[in-house]
Order: C-alpha cells, then sequence, then structure tokens
C-alpha cells in the first residue's frame, strides 16, 4: 500500500516541503525559477514583497542552528510574514512535553507554518502528518534523512554558473553517512538529470547500498575528482560521529581534503561548494574555500531567494496568482 | 465444563489427524474423539461444522506488561486478547519489572493469570540477575517456581565469559537458555536494518552482522558447554543458514521466528510508519523469503507473535524515538494462515509450528488433541474473510501495522482447560 505523497496537495502543489524525494522535475524547476524572480528583490533597496502579509511563520529550531535559522527569517520577512523565532533545547522535551504537546500549544497560537530543524530523522514528517489542516510545514534540517532547501539553493546555484543540468559531472566529497544535505543534495541531482554524480569517501563514511539512489562511489579522491564540473565538499560532522570511523583529521586532509593540487584533476571551470559551516584544513583548504573557483558565499545569499520560494510556494502564494 | 464439539474438522499436529470427528470434553481434559463416551451428557453442544478445530496456540513470546507497565496492559487484557485470537499457552520473558530473576515474581504472574483464567501464561526466567549480565540468576529456584526456560530477554550479555557460565549452569539444571542474538556494539543504537531504507530515510541502521555476529558467538558456546538453545525470532536469512548448519552437526539448538518477519520487509517502513519499529528490524525481501524457507525446512520450530503492547503515546514521535513492538497477539493466527495461501506450507504445517512444536519444545502438556490431553481449542474458520482493524483489536496496546489487511481464516471460539473463554457471535449470513 502506497501513500500519497503528504507533501503535496490533490492538485499536486506543494503543501510541505519535506525531503527531495517524490518531487518531479517539473516542480524543483517551478522552485528555481521562482528563487530566481525573488534574487531580484533581494538585490534592491527596497528588499520586501507583500505575498504573505498578515500570516504568522514560526521557525522552530530544536537543534543549533546560526545561517539557516537567519536565512529562513530573512526571507519570511522579505514576503511580508511575522516571524517567531522559538530555539527548543532538545532536553526540555526530554522533561516530559513531547514534541506533539510542543506542536499543539504552538499551534493554538494560530501560526500558518513552521519551519523545522530537528535532531530526528523523519521529525518534520511527523509534525506534518499531526498539523492542523491549513499550517505548513518547512525541514529546515531532520537528523540525517533530508535538509531541502539546503539543496535547492545548491541546485540554484550550480544554475546560475553552469546554466544548465544536463551535461554536468557532480562530485559529493565526504561525511555521506551522517549528512542529511548529501541525501537531499543526491535526490535533487538525479531528478534535474545531472550526467552523473559521484559521493567520494571511506568506506566508513559511505552508507550501505547508497548506489541504490542513483550514485557512483569513489574511495580514491583523485580519481572521484577527475572531470567533474562541480566539487561539494561536506562538513566532517564530529559531533554525529559514534564509534572508530576515521583515525585523524589529518589524515582525512590528506586523504580527503580539497586543495588545488587535487582541483587540479577537475575541469578548469569547476566550481567548488560547502553548505558551511566549513572545517578549514579538515574538509577544504583555506585557498581553495577562498578562492576563485568557489561560490560558497553566493549559497548562502542565494539560500534566502530560494527559501522565499519554497515558503511562497507552500502557501499557496505565488506571483500573479490568487493567493 | 461438559462439552461436545461436532462436526468440526479436527486438526492434530501430533499425530497428523486431520478428519471430521466428533471431541468430547470433560473437567478440562479432551476424553474422546471420534466415537462418543458411553453415558456422556453435555452441558453444551457446539456445532462446529466449517471450523477447523485445533490445539489452542502456544506463544513462545508475549510481553504481558504486568508487572511494571500497567499503564500499557495488564495480565487481565492479553490474556482476554489471546482467548480472541485463539492462543491458550503465553510465554511471558523476563523483562518484566521487576524482572523475573526470584521465585516471588514467577509467581505473582503465575497468580495473577490464574486469577483472570483466559490462559496459560508460563514465564522464562532471567539469565543474570536484574538482567545485568553480571550475576547469574538462582536458575534452581526459578526452575521450582516453574520457569520453562531462561533467557535475558532482549538485552544482549555482551561479557563471552558471563555468556558461558550462563549457560554452563543452566545446563546443570536441564534448562533451555532463549537467546536473543544481537551484537550490541553492532547494532549501535540502530532503529532498523541497514540498507537502502536506513539510507534513504536517514535512520540509523542495524546491520545484518548483528545477528549473525551473536548467533556465531552463542553456538560456538553451545558446543562447549552441550546448554539446550533456542534463537528467539532470528531476522536474517545468512543466521537461518548458520542454524541449520548447526544442527546439521547436531547441536541442540532450535530457532523461531516472529509473525511478522514472514511478511513484513524494510519497505513496509515507507515514510517512518513508527508502527513497523520492531526489534530486530524488519529487514529485506530477501530476507523474508529466508526465514520463510527456514520454516518450511524446520529450522525455524515456531512462529510467535513477540506481542509487545504499547499505548498510543509510545508511537507518536520521530520513529527512532518511537518504542519498538507490535501488539501481535491478534494478528499471529491469521498471519501464519496466509502463508498457507502463499505456498509456504500445508495447513497442517502451520498449525504444528503453533501450538505441537512449541509446546514440544518447552515440554509443557499442550498443542495436541489427543485423548486424555488438557482440552485447550482453537476454534477457527478457515474461508472467513475479514479485514484487520486497530480499534477491534482486545489487546490493550492498538500499534498493529496490519490495519487494513485483508485475512482468510478468524477464531471464533477458544476453549482453555475445558472453559470457553472466547466465543465470538456469528452475525447471520448476508449481515455484518
Amino acid at each position: 500500500m502506497m501513500s500519497r505523497n503528504i507533501q503535496l496537495d490533490e492538485q499536486g502543489r506543494l503543501r510541505h516541503f519535506l525531503s527531495i524525494e517524490g518531487l518531479k522535475r517539473s516542480l524543483l524547476v517551478d522552485i528555481l525559477d521562482l528563487a530566481e524572480s525573488f534574487a531580484g528583490v533581494t538585490e534592491q533597496a527596497v528588499k520586501k514583497v507583500p505575498l504573505l502579509r498578515g500570516k504568522t511563520i514560526v521557525n522552530l529550531f530544536f537543534e543549533a542552528s546560526t545561517r539557516t535559522r537567519v536565512t529562513f527569517e530573512l526571507a519570511a520577512k522579505r514576503l511580508s510574514a511575522d516571524v517567531l523565532n522559538i530555539n527548543i533545547d532538545a532536553s526540555s522535551t526530554v522533561k516530559g512535553e513531547t514534541l506533539l504537546d510542543t506542536l499543539q500549544n504552538l499551534e493554538a497560537m494560530h501560526c500558518d507554518m513552521f519551519v523545522v530543524r530537528h535532531a530526528d530523522s523523519g521529525a518534520a514528517h511527523f509534525i506534518a502528518q499531526h498539523v492542523l489542516p491549513h499550517v505548513h510545514v518547512i525541514n529546515a534540517g531532520d537528523g540525517r534523512h533530508a535538509h531541502p532547501t539546503q539543496a535547492m539553493l545548491d541546485m540554484f546555484t550550480i544554475r546560475r554558473v553552469k546554466g544548465v543540468f544536463a551535461p554536468l559531472t557532480v562530485a559529493i566529497v565526504g561525511d555521506i553517512m551522517h549528512s542529511r544535505v548529501a541525501r537531499s543534495q543526491i535526490n535533487a541531482l538525479t531528478t534535474l538529470g545531472v550526467n552523473e554524480v559521484r559521493v567520494i569517501a571511506p568506506k566508513t563514511l559511505i552508507p550501505k547500498e547508497v548506489e541504490t539512489m542513483g550514485v557512483h562511489v569513489y574511495h580514491d579522491l583523485r580519481q572521484g575528482l577527475r572531470d567533474a564540473d562541480v566539487v561539494i565538499a561536506l562538513r566532517l560532522q564530529y559531533e554525529r560521529m559514534q564509534g572508530a570511523m576515521l583515525p585523524s583529521e589529518h589524515e582525512y586532509f590528506q586523504l580527503y581534503g580539497l586543495t588545488e593540487e587535487k582541483l587540479a584533476l577537475a575541469k578548469p571551470d569547476a566550481i567548488i561548494m560547502h553548505p558551511g559551516p566549513i572545517n578549514r584544513g579538515v574538509e577544504i583548504a583555506s585557498d581553495v574555500a577562498d578562492g576563485p573557483r568557489s561560490v560558497i558565499l553566493q549559497q548562502v545569499t542565494h539560500g534566502i531567494a530560494v527559501r522565499m520560494a519554497v515558503m511562497a510556494m507552500a502557501m499557496g502564494s505565488m506571483p500573479g496568482r490568487d493567493g | 465444563m461438559r462439552l461436545w464439539i461436532r462436526n468440526g474438522r479436527l486438526i492434530d499436529p501430533a499425530t497428523k489427524l486431520d478428519a471430521v470427528q466428533d471431541l468430547w470434553i470433560a473437567d478440562g481434559r479432551i476424553i474422546a474423539s471420534g466415537s462418543a463416551p458411553a453415558g456422556f451428557e453435555a452441558e453444551r453442544s457446539i456445532d462446529a461444522g466449517g471450523l477447523v478445530v485445533c490445539p489452542g496456540l502456544v506463544d513462545l513470546c508475549a510481553r504481558l506488561r504486568e508487572p511494571g507497565q500497567e499503564y500499557k496492559a495488564t495480565i487481565a487484557t492479553e490474556t482476554a486478547a489471546a482467548a480472541a485470537a485463539g492462543i491458550t499457552t503465553l510465554i511471558c520473558p523476563p523483562d518484566t519489572d521487576p524482572v523475573i530473576d526470584t521465585p516471588a515474581v514467577a509467581n505473582l504472574i503465575q497468580r495473577r493469570a490464574q486469577a483472570a483464567g483466559k490462559a496459560r501464561v508460563l514465564t522464562v526466567g532471567a539469565l543474570t540477575q536484574g538482567l545485568e549480565s553480571t550475576q547469574l540468576s538462582e536458575m534452581g529456584a526459578l526452575k521450582e517456581a516453574g520457569c520453562v526456560a531462561m533467557s535475558n530477554a532482549g538485552r544482549p550479555i555482551a561479557n563471552t565469559l558471563v555468556m558461558r557460565r550462563a549457560m554452563e549452569y543452566a545446563a546443570t539444571h536441564a534448562l533451555t537458555v532463549f537467546l536473543h542474538a544481537e551484537d550490541p556494539w553492532l547494532s549501535n543504537h540502530g532503529c532498523m536494518h541497514e540498507g537502502q531504507v536506513s539510507n534513504r530515510l536517514g535512520l540509523a541502521g542495524i546491520p545484518e552482522a548483528t545477528e549473525t555476529v551473536a548467533v556465531a558467538r552463542d553456538l560456538a558456546l553451545v558446543q562447549q558447554t552441550g546448554v539446550r538453545a533456542h534463537f528467539c525470532r532470528l531476522s536474517t536469512t545468512q543466521a537461518v543458514r548458520m542454524v541449520a548448519r548447526a544442527q546439521y552437526d547436531g547441536l541442540p539448538v532450535t530457532a523461531d521466528v516472529s509473525a511478522h518477519h514472514l511478511h513484513l520487509t524494510e519497505i513496509d517502513i515507507g515514510d517512518f510508519d513508527s508502527q513497523c519499529h520492531v526489534l530486530p528490524p524488519l529487514r529485506t525481501q530477501r530476507d523474508r523469503d529466508g526465514l520463510r524457507g527456514g520454516l518450511a525446512r524446520g529450522t525455524l520450530l515456531a512462529i510467535c507473535s513477540d506481542h509487545q503492547p504499547h499505548e498510543a503515546d509510545a508511537k507518536l514521535a520521530p520513529f527512532a524515538a518511537t518504542a519498538a513492538g507490535i501488539s501481535a497477539l491478534e494478528s499471529l493466527l491469521p498471519l501464519s494462515l496466509r502463508l498457507v495461501e502463499d505456498g509456504v506450507m500445508s495447513l497442517m504445517e502451520v498449525i504444528s509450528r503453533l501450538s505441537y512444536q512449541p509446546a514440544r519444545l518447552l515440554g509443557v502438556e499442550a498443542g495436541t488433541l489427543g485423548v486424555g490431553a488438557v482440552a485447550d481449542l482453537c476454534l477457527f474458520n478457515p474461508d472467513e474473510e475479514w479485514e484487520f482493524a486497530a480499534q477491534h483489536m482486545h489487546s490493550r496496546g492498538h500499534n498493529t501495522p496490519f490495519t487494513g489487511w485483508q485475512f482468510k481464516g478468524r477464531t471464533v471460539m477458544t476453549v482453555f482447560s475445558g472453559n470457553i473463554v472466547f466465543e465470538r457471535e456469528i452475525a447471520p449470513p448476508g449481515q455484518f
């Protein structure tokens, strides 16, 4: 028994944004196109559009975050929504109040959208299954599962630089195992139809049966970088590491750290991306992160327009369309 | 009660009897089958035409939640649910609170079950005190108190030396050891099978080796200690092969499987369905097929429910934060009967694995329709088609992934020690 995708309404329009998985290419392209129109807004002197005036958006963060929360907040404000930031220490849910209790208390305050970050995979799905029908949920990162707005801002960045997806070879380097960003990027890249997605890491950081997601696995960084158009480094998330996964940061940098020397194997016009925050000298050398091929700061800027697009679409408030 | 059960299709795996015959019951025992005993006057005569009459089911693993977790369920509620499911003997693992590591706790459970009077509850004693894997429990006293086997329930004994000593001591008392095959380091707080779906959902995986490493270690210790060992709820094809090999080599080992592992796979978790959160985890389709094969060949001796009733809140959270387990008593028979439809084994064999074989494993008097046997019976309609629904369950726990499943075959009446403990109102034809 296949349940329908809870992210979509009966007409197939976006209702929640929980995961890239299961979304059609045309919908991802709609998000990118709308983000493109908002990117213009954010570059103007008056940076606001009135699309979500009178709506209340709650940033519900059960896990610490700066960049993601701030860009969501800016995105909501530029859409003229009222924004509430709630940071909930994971320990308060341990004290007896369940996630559902927290949610129902907030719903009683009549909000229209939850932007949720949570340490448990599936938390955003769980919340979306239990909110009132008029409330929308955006996943701002759940455990190791998904971080779909991050993946979309990466796609936006790639499209701005490269124009098209079809001919691209994209290499994702690092802790694939623990990375919600990597999972969402892989789903987005394969849905948008790039030529090849590679994941590069030692076996301890590659999840079992990752090939079923449509990627090629490399354990040798040099081989994996060869002729790549886009190279994405992932943060080495020490806090998620349990057990003996790597011998040392030093060896990791030697074998998997991105350096100019190793990147010489990629295409000359390859771009270097990173979802941040970066560990200089661990997964990426400083001269690469700050170098001419790096688009790391552009990614951050694009985050605002992409999040505006996703919020507006989920709320059914597209420019030029009836709300 | 003096019962005359007429025209039922008697299926008795102990004697391989499969025939339409009458059955006479008095003083809690079967006193005759086929031909009426002289001068028998029935207090009640039951028309079992069209029904299968088989031994009451013997479930090798059912958590009743009492003592300690009465907010989830009680012995009274769960034995009533067992009766509704045709189960007359339940084996209760020792992870109650307090743990079954003293005769007092074993006796308490017996008393409560007797007071409820719906089913026989047999206890498994703790292998180590408090299930803490450090000190051996008083197995001699526990055996005296009626414990039918020893186990550490779901808590793996990581220290191999403690496991060896526990096996040796259990063997001293001729006790069977129930083993939960899990290497705790490899399971590493995982919550589902490590593979395609865990990767897709970003959930921490429990690799196949969690089970196979533990089975390999325990088989080596069984060989050394000579203890009679039974692996509970195997979940992987690979582990079934290892046990088959050990049986071939003559080791005194048996194993069982839960009914849900014979039907569900990792795929059923879909988008984080917490009703499919179970331990050991649902594995691949290949594993499910391997378990079915192992059952058909006899490597896996019995099908159990692995009943774990929960309150609704226990399943209302992100997947990893939910409690594992299914309220499974009432789906045991229908899921097992589906194996007949699926061509895995015959009806006779399925009934055997639900009654005669587990009873024989425990050495308890149950699981047969022979004259003189305790009158524990399950009467079910093999042709009735029905839809399973959580809200109609008798168990206090409504946590099931089987809501909406169409089943064929349904319990109509359950007789426990000669008393009718469950009887379903049957709607007249054409009515629901």
